[in-house]
């Protein structure tokens, strides 16, 4: 053993460096983006941008988390971006009539967000029930499901591409968290709490950024909850069970049928968070608010390392997968290039990070079996 | 100390699968510290039997008896309960996980963190299974290894290391050998030595006559769902065996 180790000392090292590459290849390809976009794209690297930036992700972010459950499990949710618009639908019309029935606006949005979420929790429930009991391959009973509440959020906008027309007093209740940040940061003044400084001459306002924007204070919230849960808890590790070997899981006392309920349900909750807070950004109920988003969460779980196989992936890996979409989007917009290359950009990266996880995973084994 | 009190005690079992006999009147013993092999061509009983068993056939005729208690109308789980593991050939394994975890996989070890949030104890649970494969002379380089990564033979063994945590009382293995190369199934009759020496009686069911020559203490062999044959390994040859097994020779009747 140990002559081999010295022996083989100089090709040990080359794996670790390999080893290393592949399994952070991902950090690495983040970190490369924002140096090149730094030093190309003018007002890239500014804490405005950033701050849009993040913010921005969190769409992408959201979907991703809940969509590396299902995946994980070796499902597939396709229909987590109509759920998104039918959550931001329903936040925006609620809120509307109701305040237009005279009802407090504050009372109004609370109503508005807990409906929101709970009526999102109907297709992730029929998603589960449909894929664990009835057995419907998932890419199928979520399609259909994809096509069921698309329609059923286009008839609550009554067939309008959009739920507009709210009050100026709840769009300004809606924007303070919406549009909102804990801390601001004000160029020449410093740090400022909670209140956005107004009345500033126009280079200043042009540079004030939110350093901790509500938006992603709740994505980050929700990356922390549903990464323990994933990584840490007795729910996590089942999930991670079921995904690799579904009948070990059945034997060893698991119940499936009902964890693959909960997963489903977990992914729509997410994607009901991400339509809630896309209206409070928007100050309007938007059905195909995630139309394009749903493909860049399965592209951000891929990018992250996740196994569309299933048994394998993270909540750190989803997130690193979205902020890759979003700043090579953000980027290319800055660089003025075509905004269409962005998917072509987007698709190389998906299959490249593919490649590289497999091939992470034959080094791995080559690694262990030597 | 060789108790003859038998711990199974299969009596006069028939199964039926509509007009098919796949069990016949079959009488089956095990005693403690003995490994028994089960022979018999396809679809002569052996899977059949020990599903009666394990709980998941119900035989339409007959009695099951493990250490003196009645386990004809018990459940899987319960007879899993009662002591009896079955590692199937599949091994039910997860192999994205590590050896820890799937040791205690459905079970897993909790404890709190902070105070409030209850994490599985992954420390725990690579001790504890650490310890149960030391007890079967199994080594395993990092127990932090993911299963895939693990040859076909540590993977067997983490199924018994499983099965023996979860205190089996009797193991049924379904032929453990047959996806294995030579060395791995050298390792694999050790262990099952190794469970033997612990007091801990096998049911070997296997199609490869030189592993039941080389740790079975009594040979059983079944035939169109009829026990046709129960040898003590010394009044074993393969040549007997075989031809009780196709059924060129009366010599039991």
């Amino acid at each position: 053993m140990a002559a081999s180790t010295m022996s083989g000392k100089r090709s040990l090292s080359r794996d670790q460096i390999l080893d290393f590459l592949a399994r952070s290849w991902a950090y690495i390809f983040l970190l490369g983006m924002v140096i090149f976009f730094g030093l190309t794209g003018r007002g890239f690297l500014t804490l405005a941008n950033f701050s849009t930036l993040l913010v921005t992700s969190t769409m992408v972010a959201l979907m991703a988390i809940g969509q590396t459950y299902v995946v994980i499990t070796s499902g597939i949710d396709l229909s987590i971006g109509w759920t998104v618009g039918l959550s931001s639908v329903i936040c925006a019309r609620v809120m509307r009539d109701m305040v237009a029935g005279g009802t407090d606006i504050g009372l109004a949005m609370v109503i508005g967000v807990v409906l929101a979420l709970v009526v999102s929790l109907i297709p992730g429930f029929i998603n589960g029930v449909l894929i664990a009991r009835i057995k419907v391959p998932a890419f199928i009973a979520t399609l259909g499901m994809f096509g069921i509440v698309r329609g059923a959020a286009f008839l609550l906008t009554d067939g309008q591409q959009i739920v507009g027309g709210l009050p100026n007093n709840l769009q300004d209740a809606l924007r303070a968290f919406g549009s909102g940040s804990l801390l601001w940061w004000v160029p020449d003044q410093g740090i400022v709490f909670l209140a956005r400084p107004t009345g500033l001459p126009p280079e200043i306002t042009r540079g004030i950024a939110g350093l901790l924007p509500f938006p992603l204070i709740v994505t980050i919230l929700v990356i922390i909850v549903f990464g323990f849960i994933l990584g840490r808890m007795q729910f996590g590790r089942h999930t991670y069970a079921i995904g690799g070997n579904q009948e070990a899981a059945l034997r060893s006392g698991i119940n499936v049928k009902n964890h693959l309920i909960w997963i489903y349900v977990l992914a729509a909750l997410t994607a009901g968070i991400a339509g809630v807070l896309h209206t409070f950004r928007f100050t309007a109920g938007v059905p195909n608010a995630a139309e394009a988003a749903l493909l860049q969460s399965v592209a951000a779980v891929v990018i992250g390392g996740t196994n569309l196989f299933g048994g394998e992936g993270t909540i750190r890996g989803a997130v690193i997968g979205a902020l890759i979409i979003n700043v090579l989007s953000n980027g290319l917009v800055i660089l003025n290039v075509n905004p269409i290359w962005q998917f072509v950009v987007v698709g190389v990266v998906i299959i490249v990070a593919v490649l590289v996880n497999q091939a992470q995973a034959a080094l791995e084994r080559l690694k262990v079996n030597a | 100390m060789p108790d003859k009190t038998p711990l199974l005690k299969v009596t006069g079992v028939s199964k039926f699968f509509g007009g098919l006999t796949a069990l016949n009147n079959v009488d089956f013993e095990v005693t403690p510290g003995e490994v028994v092999a089960l022979l018999g061509d396809n679809g002569a009983g052996k899977s059949t039997l020990i599903k009666c068993v394990s709980g998941v056939y119900k035989p339409e005729q007959g009695g099951i008896h493990f250490d003196g208690r009645d386990i004809l109308h018990s459940s899987p789980a319960e007879i899993r309960e009662f002591g009896i593991q079955t590692i199937y050939q599949d091994l039910a394994l997860a192999e994205n996980l590590d050896v820890g975890a799937n040791v205690f996989l459905g079970r897993e070890k909790k404890r709190m963190m902070l105070g409030f949030l209850p994490v599985t104890d992954d420390e725990y649970m690579r001790v504890e299974a650490a310890k149960v494969l030391d007890r079967l002379d199994i080594h395993i380089p990092s127990l932090k290894q993911k299963l895939v990564n693990l040859s076909g033979g540590q993977r067997q063994a983490v199924a018994i290391a499983r099965a023996l945590y979860w205190n089996a009382r009797l193991v049924i293995m379904d032929e453990p050998t047959a996806a294995l190369g030579v060395p791995e199934q050298r390792k694999v009759l050790a262990t099952i030595r190794t469970l033997k020496d612990q007091g801990v009686p096998v049911i070997l069911i296997s199609h490869t006559m030189q592993d039941v020559m080389d740790v079975a203490d009594r040979m059983v062999v079944m035939r169109r769902g009829r026990v046709v044959a129960n040898l003590p390994r010394k009044e074993a040859t393969v040549d007997v065996l075989v031809k009780h097994m196709v059924g060129g020779s009366e010599v039991a009747e």
